[in-house]
């Protein structure tokens, strides 16, 4: 035994095991506070994903999904809102993805450590704070007038993407971090050039990271309505887009882009706001489906990321 | 060698995406845009038309307000810009400048309904001067309890209901009440949705609110129309027949529709317009308006036939115009 009595304490099994114990109830009661924090967030999701269903449980039908808007609550329905929808997730994915990645790559495998590398990473932290509101405004100027795209779905689609750019970077940086640094070098000492690097065993193992914020990217893009409101969505329009696909040569067309369109969270907003209180009903039909669709994406997401899991063995 | 291919077909959709150039549409189409006061009359009438046309002719509604549905339209954008109001001198002055020549035309009327609380038993009617007291801009933190309306009314807190500044429904009531479009006091509950005035009011023994009469139809168990005393000093229900023969004033006001007379000249815009006139009214009852007389839809599409351009109202907004004066006025572009 010491004489230092601070030490002698230490050492002494009942006060260690007397401590150990208070130590493990915190442990506990941090593990139950976690928990109950954790239940309180998906309680709220489930109270409202319930009232929606409730209140919009007599429009799930098949016609809800096949009907065009009507001014007659029980005849009206969502098909060119989810159609709209999902023709912009497809612009807004196409366009986002690649050049977020891109992006991302080029700043944690290429960009030199320089003032030059500081001021993009600051701005492209900053741009994901940026008012969506404020997107829809520079798409207006922009897209809408300057490249003369119209109220269009590619209007709309690239709007959105440049909403989701910060965080498709933000979320590809994260994942390309968390490759461990022996990988790179392993591979830089066998010969290999940086873009082989980045290629052959970045970009693999961190695909599931990038598929986790280009899908946080996508739900977000989702349910915005202040941008493509302010580009020019429609409340009202009872036909569908032009086709993707066609009978002739080169069986795949691009003339829906240029089409106008209307959107779920539009469409939503439109009927919330009518006198016939049998709107409200569709409006929250329309919620639950949108939650539905999000909630989709998400699991496809995580199936995806499950997938790619397994592939890895370091 | 996987994510090269993937790579390669996003590059090539980008591309797509990037170098598609502006094609136009193969079928006939109708854009609308403007007021969503009158959205509920242009949405049924957009509808109806397609399915008469089985699909031929595709017509689109937006809801940009009246405002902004008069900036789209004066750059030409638009072929035709639903209009709770008038257009003003400076949208006139847009359109001249830009070369676009319109047709005003009355499609409907709408019934600015006063409301209060079914359990305020002390509301018989209101005067234009009781409704001054109580929402001119000098009324701001003032007049907050009911007696300081009417002496005999109770002392109870006087809880006020209306539209948000961007609406017509306020800029006309605002017109009506206080003389000056938009002069309000600013201390009321403000929504852009009209539900959100029905439940305040619906749950506010004390409250008072107006709005669209569309919005009190559909909502006549939750609240209680105010009757207004008109110039001839006779109280007046909001009803469809005491806006027809004009005694429910100064609260009516017509709602509009601008045609271009570029878009005009297609025969789709003509046909949807000849429609308008001809099934509107039915359809403006059926959403909670007020149609005009027979005559006078006869009258516009004579206006219209003939082309006739330009506003009645020199820009300037007015109360209480009766639509028999409207029509027989010369127009101004």
């Amino acid at each position: 035994m010491s004489d230092n009595p601070a030490i002698a304490t230490f050492l002494d099994p009942k006060l260690v095991r007397d401590g150990l114990s208070r130590r493990k109830v915190l442990d506990q009661v941090f593990v139950i506070v976690g928990l109950l924090v954790m239940l309180v967030c998906l309680a709220i999701l489930a109270v409202l994903f319930i009232d929606l269903v409730r209140d919009g449980s007599e429009r799930f039908t098949w016609d809800f999904f096949t009907n065009f808007a009507s001014r007659r609550a029980e005849r009206a329905g969502i098909l060119a809102a989810w159609v709209g929808t999902t023709l912009i997730m497809i612009v807004t994915a196409v366009c986002a993805v690649p050049v977020g990645v891109a992006a991302a790559i080029y700043l944690e495998e290429y960009a030199p450590k320089n003032w030059f590398t500081a001021i993009i990473e600051i701005n492209v932290t900053n741009l994901a704070g940026v008012p969506s509101i404020v997107y829809g405004l520079l798409a207006l100027g922009l897209f809408v007038y300057q490249f003369d795209l119209g109220q269009s779905i590619a209007a709309a689609g690239l709007t959105l993407a440049l909403l989701i750019l910060p965080i498709v970077i933000v979320a590809t940086r994260e994942a390309i971090r968390s490759v461990p640094n022996a990988i790179r070098e392993a591979a830089y000492g066998l010969g290999a050039t940086r873009w082989e690097v980045t290629k052959d065993h970045v970009l693999p193992y961190s695909t599931g990271g990038i598929l986790t914020g280009m899908i946080l990217g996508l739900s977000r893009a989702i349910g915005e309505t202040a941008p493509i409101i302010t580009i020019g969505a429609l409340s009202f329009i009872a036909f569908l887009p032009e086709s993707p696909f066609t009978s002739e040569f080169p069986f795949i067309s691009f003339g829906w882009l240029n089409d106008p369109f209307t959107a779920m969270p539009i469409q939503m907003f439109n009927w919330v706001s009518r006198p016939d209180p049998a709107f409200q009903s569709n409006a929250a039909a329309a919620g639950a489906i949108l939650l539905g669709m999000t909630l989709l994406m998400n699991g496809v997401a995580i199936w995806i990321r499950y997938r790619y899991r397994k592939k890895i063995n370091w | 060698m996987k994510l090269r291919h993937t790579l390669g077909v996003l590059g090539a959709a980008l591309f797509a995406t990037m170098a598609i150039s502006p094609v136009a549409s193969a079928q006939a189409m109708v854009k609308m845009d403007g007021s969503s006061t009158v959205f509920p009359i242009a949405e049924a009438v957009a509808e109806e038309f397609q399915l008469s046309k089985r699909g031929k002719v595709r017509v689109t509604v937006g809801i940009s307000g009246t405002g902004g549905g008069f900036k789209q339209f004066c750059r030409g954008e638009t072929d035709i810009s639903n209009a709770s109001r008038p257009i003003l001198k400076e949208e006139m002055e847009a359109c001249r400048k830009a070369g676009v020549r319109y047709t005003e035309l009355p499609v409907a009327f709408d019934a600015l309904t006063v409301v209060v609380n079914p359990k305020n038993t002390w509301v018989k009617s209101l005067t234009i001067a009781d409704l001054r007291k109580m929402w001119e801009p000098s009324a701001q933190g003032r007049v907050v309890r009911w007696n300081q309306v009417r002496p005999e009314w109770p002392a109870e807190p006087l809880a006020l209901f209306g539209p948000g500044a961007d609406s017509g429904t306020f800029d006309y009531f605002t017109e009506a009440v206080n003389g000056k479009s938009k002069a309000s006091r600013g201390d009321f509950a403000a929504s852009e949705d009209d539900n959100v005035i029905v439940q305040g009011v619906e749950s506010n023994r004390n409250a008072l609110g107006y709005f669209g009469y569309a919005y009190y139809v559909e909502n006549k168990e939750r609240v209680r129309a105010v009757p207004i005393v008109n110039q001839a000093g006779k109280p007046v229900a909001p009803s469809i027949e005491a806006v027809i023969d004009g005694s429910y004033e100064p609260m009516s006001r017509p709602l509009f529709i601008y045609v271009s007379e570029a878009a005009a000249k297609r025969p789709e815009v003509r046909e949807l317009i000849e429609f308008y006139l001809t099934e509107g009214p039915a359809l403006a009852q059926e959403v909670g308006y007020v149609p005009l007389p027979d005559d006078a839809y006869r009258l516009a599409l004579k206006h219209f036939q003939d082309k006739k351009l330009g506003t009645v109202f020199g820009g300037t907004p007015e109360v209480g115009v009766t639509i028999d004066d409207l029509l027989a006025r010369e127009g101004k572009l």
